[in-house]
């Protein structure tokens, strides 16, 4: 069941990134280039994307568990960290650079080419080093 | 031309928090793509296995679904740069971790949520890749 519904659910999002376009990174780009060329379609998906969870957040506040019988997740942490800023800019700067995101990133393995792949890759040594000095010290 | 990628773009953002929701309510679980992969490639999501495998293979065969039903095969347009691919992947891969979330966690999920850390998060990425993109284009014509 859990399965089906994580298999349901990833190609839902996969399939919205399509029509939306945000696996294009000339419209990502776009979004970003306010000084430049500036494309309004991000604000759109951002919208739409936030009705429908902000709709699930209100059911998730009625009911006790999930539909699998599992906890919902703990109201949200408020403590803003350094690493939440720092991580976050270099975040957007390489969003801006190549125009890609995880999701996309992701997508992209089954159309993007060696380009995807590429980024995919990289993608994932990076969220490998940052879990790499933990994984030392409980070795350790 | 617009008017069409924004209609696309506001229906395309629904179906994504359509998953996120159908994630949430039914696996009681905040859809992070970042937060998912992550979870994977270093380990540490053993207890949630499924739901992380599940989630990754469905995102990968969508762009198949579509090119079946559409007969229209989706294009990225992403630079040919490997230098710019790999710098750009990894800036990618390490912030996402270290910030814990991305534009799907932070953004869709955390914003929806009133969560102060997703809206500060959402903040400070999108200024970041606006200055990224007008210092990458606009001042050192690299992209």
């Amino acid at each position: 069941m859990r399965l089906l519904i994580s298999i349901l659910s990833g190609s839902i999002f996969g399939l919205g990134l399509l029509v939306s376009g945000m696996v294009d990174t000339t419209k990502v780009q776009g979004w970003l280039d306010v000084f430049g060329d500036w494309d309004p379609t991000l604000a759109f998906v951002m919208g739409g994307a936030i009705l429908p969870m902000a709709v699930a957040w209100q059911i998730v506040n009625r009911k006790t568990k999930s539909l699998v019988g599992t906890q919902f997740p703990a109201p949200p942490v408020q403590e803003i960290t350094p690493r939440l800023a720092i991580g976050s800019v270099l975040f957007g700067a390489g969003w801006g650079l190549a125009g890609l995101c995880p999701g996309p990133a992701i997508a992209s393995l089954s159309f993007g080419g060696w380009q995807g792949l590429v980024f995919a890759a990289s993608m994932i040594v990076g969220m490998i080093l940052v879990a790499l000095p933990s994984k030392l010290a409980q070795s350790a | 031309m617009l008017e069409n990628s924004l209609v696309l773009g506001a229906i395309g953002g629904l179906m994504i928090g359509t998953a996120g929701a159908i994630y949430l309510l039914g696996n009681g679980r905040i859809m992070g793509a970042s937060g998912i992969i992550g979870g994977v490639v270093d380990g540490s999501g053993r207890s949630t296995w499924r739901d992380r495998v599940g989630f990754l293979f469905g995102l990968i065969v969508a762009p198949w679904i579509a090119l079946l039903v559409t007969g229209h095969q989706a294009v990225t347009h992403a630079t040919s740069s490997i230098a710019v691919l790999v710098v750009a992947g990894l800036l990618v891969g390490l912030g996402t971790r270290i910030a814990n979330g991305c534009t799907s966690g932070h953004g869709v999920c955390g914003i929806s949520r009133l969560s102060l850390r997703g809206i500060i998060a959402t903040l400070f990425y999108l200024v970041a890749g606006g200055v990224s993109v007008l210092l990458f284009k606009h001042v050192w014509g690299i992209i």
